[in-house]
């Protein structure tokens, strides 16, 4: 199990920290974020409810549109674009 | 389940919600908690004051996974991702709790106990702020987190359970780093032989420095004897509800204005625009904000209701009521055990880690914490342990029902973290006194200004613990070709 970070194709890009909990999702969340430009989407694949909360309110504060929240089986996929 | 005729398939779709298996389990708790609880009542009605904990645990842990509230989270993403939503979420909390405490304390029924104020508050702080950081939650977040089905959060509740019976009770080498002083005054106090309170530092530490403090609600440090003047004015307005607004405008001047005037497109803001800034704090993340009322609420009204169960049965502590019941393991030589009657959740824990400890033959009663003056009673009497076990229940109810329930069986990473954490909490919880809740939460809210020494301790903590997990993580990436970050 590790955090898997890559891009997926032109201006996307997938994180996948299933099995970790806090704080690691919101912080692998925001160190993604500063990897990519404007306008790239990151697809982001967790399992841990309570950084979910955070990462909404980490959208909210620097402007990211998360704007696809999808759950299934205890596994969260969002789609974030980079403001 | 058969979907060939309509007829099935309406009553599949009216009776739905209990058709899903996760849902099943969740009424499934819920039954064996109210058949577990009439069947003791059964055996005796004054088990009641032993299952209002448990009652009061699983509302709480409904709450703490419906809102995240994890009060970890109140320092840590400050620092981490730069979020005050779950600090906001506190402060909401203790303002509510502090107004029903004073409520409860006019009305005769407050339990509260203020914490003795000295340097070991912010140290104990210290220590836990920054092992919440590596757990990912704090005490009562990790107990609603294992009821999520997270294997590593079950790991941090054992290393706080097993590394404060170890702190409390270890003599050693470590002895001799007590200062002279602190020997002498233990001894001096003459506490029973059967306690050797020389020998551990912990005892040292407790009769030889602790009880040399003094600790006081700032309403009896002032002497004032007006109950309504003592409750509601000084220890509710000033030691709670005023500290609380400057926190949660400092929160909104270094944390949120920047990002609301963006998003509302103001550059020159005037007073009114942060007024509404604020309120939009507020609500920006409203189920942790419905939290934080729902618990502020709840911890107040189970100071009362235990208050009036101590009334009904004229009892001080519940190790009175074990006593009359036949129940006399596990006592203290004082014949108590713990029992605050308000929210708290470590030293229930240490007592889980010590009662397994003696049951494995190791004497854990020679010294004060558990042989004098919290006993070590039997897992299966352990009221406070009953609120732990109904914080995870509560919480695995709500995140059956809500489709969050997964299990989640940990990294070696993560178990690690998990191990090394609880036990730097567990330590820091009995140097402070208590973890957040305890030492913070509910002193705070009963108007004893430790609880906001505990606080700068534990946001320091959890400052150095972020700068810590920054280094980790940075040195982890640059080990990992896949991870780019």
């Amino acid at each position: 199990m590790a955090v898997k970070f890559e891009q997926t194709g032109e201006g996307e890009y997938r994180l996948d920290v299933c099995g970790y909990s806090c704080p690691h999702p919101q912080v692998y969340t925001k160190k993604a974020l500063q990897k990519m430009a404007s306008g790239d989407v990151l697809t982001l694949v967790f399992d841990n409810p309570s950084s979910g909360e955070s990462i909404i309110a980490m959208c909210d504060n620097e402007g990211n549109d998360l704007y696809e929240r999808n759950s299934e089986g205890g596994q969260s996929i969002w789609k974030i674009r980079k403001a | 389940m058969s979907n060939d005729n309509n007829a099935v398939a309406v009553a599949v779709e009216k009776e739905g919600w209990l058709a899903q298996r996760s849902n099943q389990y969740a009424v499934g708790i819920m039954a064996l908690v109210l058949l577990g609880s009439l069947w003791t009542l059964s055996i005796d009605t004054r088990y009641i004051y032993l299952l209002v904990y448990v009652w009061f645990g699983m509302v709480y842990g409904m709450f703490l996974q419906y809102g995240r509230f994890c009060m970890a989270a109140a320092v840590r993403d400050l620092f981490a991702v730069g979020v005050p939503r779950m600090a906001v979420g506190m402060m909401i909390a203790v303002a509510l709790y502090s107004i029903i405490a004073a409520t409860v304390t006019v009305g005769g029924f407050s339990t509260f106990h203020p914490n003795a104020m000295g340097w070991h508050i912010m140290l104990g702080g210290l220590i836990f702020g920054f092992g919440i950081v590596f757990t990912g939650g704090c005490a009562s977040g990790s107990l609603y987190k294992a009821g999520e089905g997270n294997v590593g959060s079950m790991l941090v509740i054992v290393a706080i359970s097993f590394s404060q019976a170890i702190f409390v009770s270890a003599s050693g080498w470590f002895d001799r780093l007590m200062p002279t002083a602190w020997v002498e005054s233990a001894v001096a106090k003459d506490m029973p032989e059967e306690l050797s309170v020389q020998d551990g530092w912990f005892d040292i530490f407790t009769a030889g420095y602790v009880w040399d403090l003094k600790g006081a609600t700032l309403a009896e440090t002032l002497g004032i004897a007006n109950p309504f003047v003592a409750s509601f004015l000084v220890n509710t307005l000033v030691v709670t509800i005023l500290p609380t607004i400057a926190i949660l405008v400092l929160l909104y001047a270094v944390y949120y204005k920047k990002g609301y005037m963006r998003r509302v497109k103001i550059s020159a803001p005037q007073f009114g625009d942060h007024v509404r800034g604020m309120w939009s704090m507020f609500t920006s993340s409203k189920n942790t904000a419905i939290a934080g009322i729902g618990l502020g609420i709840f911890a107040g009204l189970q100071m009362w209701v235990t208050g009036a169960l101590r009334d009904h049965y004229q009892i001080y502590n519940f190790g009175e009521m074990l006593s009359a019941m036949g129940h006399t393991t596990g006592l203290s030589i004082q014949d108590t055990v713990f029992d605050p009657g308000y929210w708290y959740i470590t030293t229930q824990e240490a007592q889980w880690g010590g009662w397994i400890m003696q049951q494995m033959g190791i004497n854990m009663t020679d010294n004060i914490f558990f042989g004098l003056e919290n006993g070590l009673p039997n897992p299966l009497l352990n009221a406070p342990g009953f609120m732990s076990i109904g914080i995870i229940l509560g919480a695995a109810v709500l995140a059956l029902s809500r489709r969050e329930f997964k299990w989640k069986l940990p990294s070696l990473e993560t178990a690690m973290f998990a191990l090394i954490g609880g036990t730097l909490m567990g330590l820091g919880a009995r140097i402070g006194m208590g973890c957040n809740i305890g030492a913070f939460f509910a002193t705070v809210t009963n108007g004893d200004p430790s609880g906001w020494v505990f606080l700068a301790g534990m946001t320091l903590g959890g400052y150095l613990g972020v700068k810590a997990f920054n280094l980790w993580i940075e040195r982890r990436s640059a080990k990992q070709d896949e991870c780019e970050l």
